[in-house]
């Protein structure tokens, strides 16, 4: 297979584009790809301040090292969810991707900022695991943007993620999630930060391709609490359609953004307020973050006292 | 060959040449879903490997909440 561009020995191909590049290319393309996806919805500007939400896996380093590359004014942050080795793991590559490169990146305990480790939550709360560290991402990415003065958001999410998430959502027919499904969500309140996917329009394996080819240490382990998921089996319906009619996953996701989202976007006005403790945006009086925290403390308090009866 | 996999981490040991195609074939991979490392390049799947080579089939694919 031959470089579309060169004509030297492939090293990725992109059977979606109908094409194959070389690795330096490759490179060139994905970069490419990703700042046209940043300039054409509006994501950012070059001189903006950019919170990099950075896992330690190949899509959210992938984002920040082009980020850098095109020096864009950006922070990384990791939030540390806790995930013993995994954590562990995942937070010494964040840490030395930003040493090699002298950028700055912030460190968020969810233990500290919760009350319990993911592990823990896990344990206390009847919650699934990956809702309860879904809303503490969402939330604590969002509250170190407004106070940090970051107006804009930036995660690794891909056009595998963002295809099976609309997947299991119109499976469902979600009408909620549907409307809320975009690759920017604009600050529809002061105490909302701007959130963009800069990726979306790349698969996994473009994600993974990139950040070996640029020599990105990014964790290969999956989180151990991720086994099962559903988001695992709807990304391997897509890709079994995908390997027999390339071109799907990005024909459902682009197709829905550009038809038939509008639609579902109109049906959904919520009136956003201040939660009564930490003041960040919510729906409801006290907001589900803050929840979240009452139900771990209580939890992890009731466990510790002992029951009635006993000496 | 020596077939390197993850996740969890384990090695097969396949005898003949094939090409990379006929190989995620015959482990049941979809290739989307899968880098094919050879010490520092990528194969595509027309590529051929033999028997004293050493592939790394990396899983791409993450799970949960991102």
């Amino acid at each position: 297979m031959k470089c579309r561009k060169c004509g030297g020995s492939a090293a990725v191909e992109l059977r979606r584009h109908n094409t194959a590049y070389c690795a330096d290319d490759f490179l060139a393309f994905f970069r490419h790809y990703t700042l046209e996806t940043i300039r054409k919805w509006k994501m950012f500007e070059k001189d903006e301040p950019v919170l990099v939400a950075v896992s330690g896996g190949k899509d959210s380093l992938a984002l920040w090292d082009v980020l850098l590359l095109e020096r864009y004014d950006t922070t990384g942050m990791y939030l540390d969810l806790g995930i013993h080795d995994y954590s562990k793991a995942s937070r010494a590559k964040c840490e030395r991707f930003a040493a090699e490169r002298g950028a700055t990146l912030q460190i968020v305990s969810v233990a500290e900022e919760v009350g319990g480790a993911i592990p823990e939550v896990r344990t206390v709360t009847r919650r699934p695991t990956c809702s309860a560290c879904g809303l503490s991402k969402r939330y604590l990415t969002n509250q170190a943007a407004v106070s940090g003065g970051f107006a804009v958001v930036a995660t690794g999410h891909n056009l595998d993620d963002e295809a099976a998430t609309l997947f299991g959502s119109v499976l469902r027919w979600q009408e909620d999630a549907l409307g809320r499904q975009s690759p920017v969500l604009l600050a529809s309140h002061p105490k909302l930060a701007r959130r963009v996917k800069p990726l979306f329009r790349i698969t996994e394996l473009e994600t993974a391709a990139y950040s070996f080819l640029r020599g990105i240490d990014y964790i290969v382990e999956e989180c151990p609490f991720s086994k099962g998921a559903t988001s695992l089996l709807y990304k391997d319906v897509l890709n079994r359609l995908e390997s027999q009619a390339p071109g799907t996953k990005h024909a459902f996701l682009l197709g829905y953004l550009e038809r038939a989202r509008p639609s579902f976007e109109r049906d959904r006005a919520v009136t956003l307020r201040e939660c009564i403790r930490c003041g960040q945006a919510t729906t409801s009086e006290l907001c589900a973050f803050c929840r979240l925290v009452d139900e771990v403390r209580h939890k992890a308090h009731t466990a510790q006292r002992p029951v009635s009866g006993d000496p | 060959m020596k077939v390197l996999l993850r996740n969890p981490d384990r090695e097969i040991v396949l005898p003949g040449r094939r090409r990379v195609r006929e190989l995620l074939q015959e482990l049941q991979m979809i290739p989307e879903t899968v880098l094919v490392i050879r010490g520092r390049e990528l194969l595509t799947s027309d590529r051929e490997v033999g028997e004293e080579d050493v592939i790394e089939i990396r899983p791409v694919i993450s799970g949960g909440v991102r």
